[in-house]
């Protein structure tokens, strides 16, 4: 046993990393000669299911303009609670295991269920209590349907650990030392934080954002019910327009489709560009997280 | 599925009092610090306010049907008032009566309404008359929506048996969740037994044997394992995986639970592994080179001494992996089959608890006992998930507070 057990663990690492290169490799090989210019910048005038014509531009833009807002409301607060739970927050404190402890448990709660969520909280209470405020009387629903702006901000909800962790884990590589002198010289605590700590996590945070942002790019679930359409004629212009997206877009062409063998270059074309774009923005984190921990003045 | 929160192992617990918090005690803040501080404290509560709202929201939809006050028989028995006693009715009563929402109801007169509640009556009166002669259905008495016919097998009209029906889209919804539990069960006892020897596997490789440079470059790869979109190995499994295992097993039905499984496998192997890797590498270094001193081998060593003091890891790593498992929406929903037909064969086509809500939330009326069922799923999943992180992180915590302490 003593010759097999190690090659056996070997085996199961090799056997696990060729899955991620078969997966990678299957896709990449039947999907490399669709993705053009053309296939890019294209949009759905012709359909969604026309092989040749039907570009994802549209999804493209619905999934930036996703991802863009919800960074906007997760980067502030995720990048607070962590400079609160490692500046401030007394470490043996109750509050504070809360705070660590409901963090922890938002990035295991399901993706079914923040797609519940979005649904029964932003679009029926939040969005159903803005228009009884903002538009009394009226009968058609503006801000209670579902729209990008409800879609963003589920997925902030969601990705709001990954910012955390990683935030946190910068501000406690910043050496103890340069806090010490900033507050030797007669800085404020505040005055540390914002022109010493944050700087110097600048990266940490960079990571967390990239984080976030490949995993939402590439979640769907939480998008069936808060905002996410199978086919808009235009791109969405307003908070509570419907979009289209590329994530989404995959799981219509492997379901929705007329015909799936015919239509199957327009899927693997599409799968290539998401997972192109989810695992670049991984493979980026990892990079920067590399140097961070390789920097041997950030250790404390 | 793409959880690169899951692989960034949780934070440990911080030195017990970081050292610049003594040299910025005493220091009075100005006024204006004090006021941004305060709002650093109130945003750093979100992540609280989020998970409870959350419980509230999710578990607020399925509260009639948890508490046994939804009805589904008392809906289908509909009252008929002369219009006499429509024209004595209170706005409110109108409004109950109509089944309107506020905004909708105040839309128009309140003799418009009125009008419109006594033409309902007629319209039903005329229908009662005409269907006098029908033959009453037994279903149509029995409260779908309570406990015990959502958990309980029932004898149907026209079933020759008491059986486990989920047949939420018929005359007389029928919501029986047990073909679901035993779907979702399945695919995801799959998805655990394959991922687990594998990962277990790697995580033993890269903490007890590989060389530290190989090491650097696997745990980033497996990283990037879990972040492929989860749809993206759905759509993998659909057409690759699905089409590969039915040539080796002969499948009677082309997608089911195995397939799903195993798709739902590969996506749990990085939480498996993160969780059993960090447990493994947390054993301390004296442990396994002491077992290497008396004779023991290296695989001895890794087998029998450091893979002991990280059990409990293990233990976390599959009941993390168990709950992700049963989150997990989009691989189920493309690869599993979806029949809701109660049936312990893996090779069966079958539904799971997410894969429904996925599936039939976008055609549900809002509110209505259908709506509510998915919303008593939702709030079962996330019940499990939360156990699932409890027990695990609970686990860690000492393993690891265990690990530091004898090192």
């Amino acid at each position: 046993m003593s010759r097999v057990g190690p090659t056996l663990t070997a085996l199961a690492t090799g056997l696990i990393l060729a899955m991620l290169a078969l997966i990678l490799g299957h896709v990449t090989v039947h999907g490399w000669s669709v993705v053009t210019w053309g296939f890019l910048s294209g949009g759905a005038e012709e359909g969604l299911f026309t092989v040749g014509r039907s570009g994802i531009f549209p999804m493209l833009f619905g999934t930036a303009a996703r991802v863009i807002l919800m960074t906007l409301l997760v980067i502030p607060a995720g990048v607070i609670t962590a400079v609160y739970l490692n500046e401030y927050a007394p470490a043996s404190g109750r509050l504070t295991r809360w705070v660590r402890g409901a963090v922890n448990h938002l990035a295991g709660v399901p993706s079914i269920v923040f797609g519940l969520f979005g649904l029964g909280f932003f679009i029926g209470f939040v969005g159903a209590g803005l228009d009884d405020w903002l538009r009394p009387g009226a009968v058609q629903p503006y801000w209670a349907g579902e729209g990008l702006l409800w879609a963003s901000a589920t997925l902030a909800v969601m990705t709001l650990p990954v910012v955390v962790v990683a935030t946190e884990e910068a501000l406690r590589a910043v050496p103890a030392g340069l806090r010490e002198a900033s507050l030797a010289l007669g800085a404020t605590r505040l005055q540390t934080i914002i022109r010493i700590v944050l700087p110097h996590s600048l990266s940490g945070i960079l990571t967390g954002s990239i984080l976030a942002i490949g995993r939402a790019a590439g979640e769907v679930v939480p998008l069936l019910f808060t905002g996410a359409a199978l086919y808009v004629s235009r791109l969405p212009g307003s908070l509570n327009d419907k979009f289209m997206d590329l994530a989404y877009h995959v799981w219509v062409l492997c379901t929705q489709s007329p015909d799936i063998d015919q239509t199957k270059p327009l899927l693997y074309g599409t799968v290539l560009v998401l997972l192109g774009l989810t695992l670049s923005l991984n493979l980026v984190a990892v990079v920067i997280r590399a140097r961070i921990s390789r920097n041997p003045q950030a250790t404390p | 599925m793409s959880d690169a929160d899951s692989v960034t192992t949780p934070p440990s617990p911080p030195p017990a009092k970081p050292p610049w918090h003594d040299l910025a005690r005493g220091r009075v803040a100005r006024p204006g610090e004090w006021l941004v501080e305060k709002g650093i404290f109130a945003v750093s509560l979100t992540a609280i306010v989020m998970i409870l709202l959350i419980f509230v929201f999710v578990g607020r939809e399925a509260l009639p049907i948890l508490l046994g006050q939804a009805d589904s028989a008392a809906a289908r028995v509909q009252r008929i008032l002369p219009p006499e006693d429509v024209d004595r009715m209170t706005p409110s009563e109108l409004r109950a009566a109509l089944g309107l929402s506020r905004r909708k109801f105040a839309a128009r007169s309140l003799e418009e309404q009125k009008a419109a509640l006594k033409e309902i009556y007629a319209v039903r009166a005329e229908a009662d008359r005409n269907g006098a002669e029908a033959i009453p259905d037994k279903d149509s008495e029995v409260n779908t929506v309570g406990w015990r016919y959502l958990i309980l097998p029932h004898q149907w009209t026209g079933y020759s048996r008491p059986e486990f029906i989920w047949q939420p889209v018929s005359q007389i919804q029928k919501f029986n969740v047990v073909p679901l539990l035993v779907g979702s069960l399945k695919v995801t006892l799959v998805a655990v037994l394959f991922a687990l020897p594998l990962a277990l596997g790697a995580a033993l490789y890269v903490s007890q044997f590989a060389s530290r440079r190989l090491r650097a470059w696997i745990k980033p790869a497996i990283e990037m394992l879990a972040g492929v979109p989860s749809v993206v190995l759905g759509f993998f499994a659909l057409f690759v995986l699905a089409a590969a295992l039915e040539s080796v097993f002969a499948f009677q039905s082309r997608l089911n639970a195995f397939v799903a499984g195993i798709a739902l496998g590969v996506a749990i192997i990085p939480v498996i592994f993160a969780l059993a890797e960090e447990a493994l590498s947390a054993v301390p270094r004296g442990y396994v080179e002491g077992a290497l001193a008396v004779g023991a081998s290296r695989w001895q060593a890794a087998w029998g001494v450091a893979l002991p003091a990280a059990w409990p890891g293990v233990f976390a790593a599959v009941v993390l992996g168990f709950g992700r498992a049963l989150g997990e929406t989009m691989i189920v929903l493309m690869a599993s089959g979806n029949a809701a037909i109660l049936s312990w064969s893996l090779f069966d086509s079958s539904r799971t608890v997410t894969a429904t809500i996925a599936a039939e939330l976008g055609e549900v009326v809002f509110g209505g006992h259908h709506y509510r069922v998915l919303f008593l799923l939702g709030t079962l999943v996330l019940a499990v998930s939360f156990v699932a992180n409890l027990v695990a992180d609970g686990v860690m915590n000492r393993l690891r507070r265990r690990l530091a302490s004898s090192s």
